[in-house]
Order: structure tokens, then C-alpha cells, then sequence
């Protein structure tokens, strides 16, 4: 099977679709030349007239995104990095997200923002936050999360065939690494977690970049006698609860992993259904590893105190198991 | 005294468009007075011909976007009464089957895309609306409402940038009534004329009597011809003014505490948009009795609408929960 990596499988599956429906146009900063790589090219086959390069006005263009929506077209919105998200927080909270439901179900909002996410090397903390976890407590949005180029590409194609807002995150480090990705067409469904690795003594949540060193700290486990299943939910909305659940009936075991901020993060929210729906699976309480309430800082040693990664998974691991 | 080429079935819609906005207004006041209206509410008596000479100038297949002040430009828009009456009541009944109220109603297949509670975020939605039809070619227009408040926001400049930038087919339509809420646009605004900001976007930015329906409609249809034609965006700034305060009832929390003149408030009165289009119509192109027939039609119409709430069903508690995502 043909490989892929990360920035291919977006571009391909822009592509795709766009062919797909003619309804489907794309609005986003710099995605003429295309910053990452992802949309580059894509005026030669679709012009100018459907790859339209935005000003830097966040809000005006993500909402132009949400009118054209209910207009009856498919906007992909690229809002470069998920930062820049709070420069459009009301078109993407206030109206993307509410108008459906504050209009008694008239409307679709067949949209999806794209942004990059997460902390790539010193970028400080206006371009390395991870952002997902403040939109899960916004009813009305579908929130992806995919940790390689397979997922990323028939993710994205689901994200823009869905007829609801979609927020794509994609993070940066996951670029240049490959997988394997048919050529043929197919979906990834929204909503559904991936089980990357069986394992029987404790179970491993890690959401985007996270899964591969989740990887890598359940490879160096097992050569300790620990057997680690590793779960990637894929879509934080909605969450495969069943999944994880089943995962942690086996383990009775839980880690959850994110790179977002620990309070009110992503992994919060997971350990809450946990305890919640699963109370009686647990032989020890579930334990969160995420990144401590602090912006990301900028100099090498302190960004990388403060990022989850596969030693310290593997470490807290053992810290549990214990 | 009717010099205007408009046909007189047209200046007869028109005017009975803005009976219908200043009897729907005046009895939503009253009667959310009286209690029977949840939550709040804001009306536009005093600005029912920006709303009307607007819409006039639109096609069914046009697109809108309101305001919290919105039911004007919804009725204009071909709204009907009973359902936007039953949603402000919170019926089952209503255009959201209560789930928006009063600032959220939406009117998808009359290209109403909803008042907003949001100001200024009505803006590049309306934006979006045209971009659409440009992008696949289908030649309706987006005519966009919004206040002097509004074109404080970042939202007003990003969109008129982007549309005058991408030529985009819409009219943007400041409905200037001297106040933001509690505020006097001269204390927080740059400019006396928001049409000046026109100039800052390489657009027309045009003055109008917000109060005169005819000159309203005029200046809109040359904006939607020009917008039609692919020559771009059209700012239109509708002077004019509210009699009631931002909400209904404000004085229960503002007390004492004024914000504008009361002698202001008479001066304007006396530009009502209904006796400027009665004075310059009446009697030689309608009679009174023409007049007095449209009156009264309004009105039972209003007092039917009112029945229609009081009569629907609330929805289920439960039906909360519906309506979230499409299913497809």
C-alpha cells in the first residue's frame, strides 16, 4: 500500500472532496501558497474562484463560512493556527454552533474549520496550544482529533460531508510522519475510537500527537512485563464511550493522555465518564497526565517540562500499576 | 406630490408592510408589559420604513440578516405573524418552535437568516450569504441589517473589507437610531455619518431618510442592481430613530436615569415614517378610506396573531434536547 504523511493525506482529502461537490469551497489565510504545505496546489485544479485566500480577519471570514453554510454551500474554513480561534470565538460558538438549534433544526451548517494545533518547538504560547477542550463545552460543534495521516484523511472527508460544524485539529509535529493510505476512497466515521494496541493491565487514552508516544511508552512497557492497550478516541464529539468503556472493563486500569492543559481539558472530560459510567471496572482511581495550567512556554527545557511524552506515560504508568 | 415611478400596488404594499411592523411592535410592547412575553424584548416602532423600502427592493430568493431588533426587517421579508407572534410567546407553534424567542427568529426557505443576539455578528454572515451566491453563480443578493452600535465592531470592517476585496453581492444596511443600548453613537463614534466608512472599503456609502420608505426603496434598488451586476458592495445608512428604549420596560432597571432628551424623542415622532408616507400619498394617490381599509385588515391580522400564541401548546420539556445535529 502506497504511504502518506500527514500534510499529503489533508491535501489529498481536500482534493477529494472538492471534486466531490461542487458546493465545497475552501476559505482560510495563506492557503493559496499553502503555510504547511496542505492546500498547496489545489488553485491549479479548483481556481481561484473556490480556494479563496482570506484577509487576516478571522471573524469575518468564519462567519462569511457560517452564512455561506446556511446558504446552501459546503465551506472548509482554515483558521491556521487554533489560537487565531479565539480572534473568531463568537462566529464559531455564538452562530455555528447555535444556529441550527436556535432555529428549531431549519438550518444545516455543513462547515469545517481546519486548524493546526499544538506545541511544535518553541512557538510559545500564542501558536502551540491545543485549544479542542474549550469547544468540547460548546454544544452544537463535532470536534476531530486524528493522530496520523490514515485517520487525518478519511476524518477530514467525514468532517466535510457531515452536515454539521466540524472542528478539525491537526497537529503540527504529525506533518512529516507516514502511513500507510489506500488509494481507493474511504471514510473514517466520526465518532468511532480506534483500539491501536491490545493490551490487558491498563488502559491508555491519548488523543492527536499524544497516540504515538502512547505507542512508544506501551512498546518500552511491555519490555517490563506491562501490558498497555492504547485507545484513540479520534473524535472528542462525539466520544466513543463504548469503546473506551469496553477497554477499561478488560484493564480495569486508566491513564488518559492529552497535551492540552490539565483542568477542564479533554482528559478531564473523558475522566469524568469514566468514573461516572464505569466506577465498578476500576481497581484504582483514573489518572490523567496532561500539560500543567501554565501557557506553553517558549525556551526548549521548560516546553518540554511541561509536554506529556512517551517516558513520562511510561513512568506514570508504572507510578500506578506500582 | 407622488412623484415616484413606483407603481401604486407597490406604495400600497409597502405601506401596509409598515402598518403591519408598527401593530405588530406596538401590541408585542403591550402585551409583554402585561407578562404574557417571556424574557425580553426590543421593537422598532419608529423604524419600520429602513425595514420596509429594504425588503422591497429583495426578491424571495434573497438573503436577510437581522438584528436583536429584528421583527421589522422579519415581517418585511415576508414573515408571517401568527408564527413569529407564537415564537416570541415560546409556543410550539413559533418559526423555532421556541427555542430562539424574540432575537432568534430565522425564516430559512424566505432567505431570512435569522435576527441574531449578537451585534455586528449578523455581519459576515450576511457576507457568507453573498459570497455564496457569487461562488456558484445564482444571482441573489444578501441585504444585511444592522445598527450604529454594529459598525463599532470588528465584524462591520472585516466584512465590508472582504466584500468590497471579492466583490461580493451585498448591501449593507446600517439602521443609524442615535443609540447603542444606554449610548449616544456621537460619544463613541468617529465619524457623523457611518456612509463616510463606505470610503475606508473602496464602496458607495450612501445617506439616506431612514423614515422615508420611497427614498429607502430607491437607494436600495440601485444597490441591488449594482450588486447583481458583479460590481460589488453598497454601504446605505438609513437615518432614523427608536421611540422605545432598547428593550421594553427598560425603565423597571434605569429608574430615573435618562440617556436621551425627552423633546428629542418628540422631534422624531413627528417624522413618523407612516405620516411621512401619509402625507405624501394621502389623498392623492389613496384615499383615506383606502388607507383606513389597510388599517384595520393590520390589525385583525395582529389580533389573529395574538390569539395563535395564546392558543398554541408550549413544547415538551423534553424537546429541548431535539433539534441539535442533522441526522444525515
Amino acid at each position: 500500500m502506497p504511504e502518506m504523511n500527514f500534510i499529503q493525506a489533508i491535501n489529498t482529502a481536500l482534493a477529494e472532496e472538492l471534486r466531490h461537490d461542487p458546493a465545497t469551497f475552501m476559505m482560510g489565510l495563506d492557503i493559496w501558497v499553502g503555510a504547511f504545505g496542505a492546500t498547496s496546489g489545489l488553485t491549479d485544479e479548483f481556481g481561484a474562484e473556490r480556494i479563496l485566500n482570506a484577509p487576516i480577519s478571522e471573524a469575518g471570514y468564519a462567519g462569511a463560512g457560517v452564512g455561506a453554510a446556511m446558504a446552501g454551500m459546503r465551506p472548509i474554513v482554515e483558521i491556521e493556527f487554533a489560537s487565531f480561534f479565539y480572534c473568531c470565538w463568537d462566529q464559531v460558538c455564538n452562530q455555528a454552533a447555535k444556529l441550527r438549534y436556535m432555529s428549531g433544526g431549519q438550518a444545516d451548517m455543513p462547515i469545517t474549520f481546519r486548524a493546526v494545533c499544538g506545541a511544535v518547538g518553541s512557538a510559545a504560547a500564542q501558536h502551540s496550544e491545543t485549544v479542542y477542550s474549550q469547544f468540547m463545552s460548546v454544544p452544537g460543534l463535532k470536534i476531530v482529533v486524528p493522530s496520523g495521516a490514515y485517520d487525518m484523511k478519511g476524518l477530514l472527508k467525514s468532517a466535510i460531508r457531515d452536515n454539521n460544524p466540524v472542528l478539525v485539529f491537526e497537529h503540527l509535529k504529525l506533518g512529516r510522519s507516514k502511513e500507510e493510505v489506500p488509494d481507493d476512497e474511504y471514510l473514517v466515521p466520526i465518532g468511532q475510537a480506534a483500539v491501536k494496541r491490545e493490551g490487558s493491565d491498563v488502559t491508555i487514552i491519548a488523543i492527536g500527537y499524544m497516540v504515538s508516544q502512547a505507542l512508544k511508552a506501551a512498546k518500552s512497557l511491555a519490555e517490563d512485563g506491562i501490558s498497555a492497550e492504547v485507545i484513540d478516541p479520534r473524535s472528542l464529539i462525539p466520544l466513543d464511550e463504548e469503546t473506551i468503556l469496553s477497554s477499561v472493563a478488560k484493564t480495569h486500569n486508566v491513564l488518559v493522555v492529552d497535551e492540552g492543559h490539565l483542568r477542564c481539558g479533554a482528559a478531564a472530560e473523558i475522566s469524568a465518564v469514566i468514573a461516572d459510567k464505569g466506577f465498578d471496572s476500576l481497581d484504582a482511581p483514573v489518572k490523567r497526565l496532561a500539560a500543567p495550567d501554565v501557557p506553553i512556554p517558549f525556551s526548549p527545557p521548560m516546553e518540554k517540562f511541561v509536554l506529556p511524552n512517551d517516558k513520562k506515560i511510561a513512568a506514570t504508568v508504572k507510578e500506578m500499576l506500582g | 406630490m407622488a412623484d415616484t415611478s413606483l407603481s401604486t400596488d407597490k406604495l400600497l404594499d409597502m405601506y401596509r408592510t409598515m402598518q403591519r411592523i408598527r401593530q405588530f411592535e406596538s401590541r408585542v410592547r403591550d402585551i409583554f408589559q402585561e407578562g404574557q412575553i417571556p424574557g425580553f424584548v426590543h421593537v422598532s416602532i419608529g423604524e419600520e420604513a429602513s425595514a420596509t423600502g429594504v425588503a422591497a427592493a429583495l426578491t424571495e430568493q434573497d438573503y436577510i440578516t437581522s438584528t436583536h431588533r429584528g421583527h421589522g426587517h422579519l415581517i418585511a421579508k415576508g414573515g408571517e405573524v401568527k408564527p413569529m407572534m407564537a415564537e416570541l410567546f415560546g409556543k410550539k407553534t413559533g418559526y423555532c418552535k421556541g427555542k430562539g424567542g424574540s432575537m432568534h427568529i430565522a425564516n430559512f426557505e424566505l432567505g431570512i437568516l435569522g435576527a441574531n443576539g449578537i451585534v455586528g455578528a449578523g455581519l459576515p454572515i450576511a457576507t457568507g450569504a453573498g459570497l455564496a451566491a457569487k461562488v456558484r453563480g445564482s444571482g441573489e443578493v444578501a441585504a444585511c441589517f444592522f445598527g450604529d452600535g454594529a459598525s463599532n465592531e470588528g465584524t462591520f470592517h472585516e466584512s465590508l473589507n472582504i466584500a468590497s476585496s471579492w466583490k461580493l453581492p451585498v448591501i449593507y444596511v446600517c439602521e443609524n437610531n442615535l443609540y447603542g443600548e444606554f449610548t449616544a453613537g456621537k460619544d463613541v463614534t468617529s465619524v457623523k455619518d457611518i456612509a463616510d466608512r463606505a470610503r475606508g472599503h473602496d464602496m458607495p456609502g450612501v445617506v439616506v431618510n431612514g423614515n422615508d420608505v420611497v427614498e429607502v426603496y430607491e437607494a436600495t434598488s440601485e444597490a441591488v442592481e449594482r450588486a447583481r451586476k458583479g460590481e460589488g458592495p453598497t454601504l446605505i445608512e438609513c437615518k432614523t430613530y427608536r421611540w422605545e428604549g432598547h428593550v421594553v420596560g427598560e425603565e423597571a432597571f434605569l429608574g430615573k436615569r435618562s440617556y436621551r432628551p425627552a423633546d428629542e424623542i418628540e422631534a422624531w415622532k413627528k417624522r413618523c415614517p407612516l405620516i411621512t408616507f401619509e402625507q405624501r400619498f394621502v389623498p392623492d394617490t389613496f384615499s383615506p378610506e383606502e388607507i383606513g381599509v389597510v388599517q384595520a385588515e393590520v390589525k385583525q391580522a395582529i389580533d389573529d396573531a395574538v390569539q395563535f400564541a395564546q392558543d398554541s401548546p408550549y413544547p415538551q420539556p423534553e424537546e429541548a434536547l431535539d433539534d441539535m445535529f442533522s441526522k444525515e
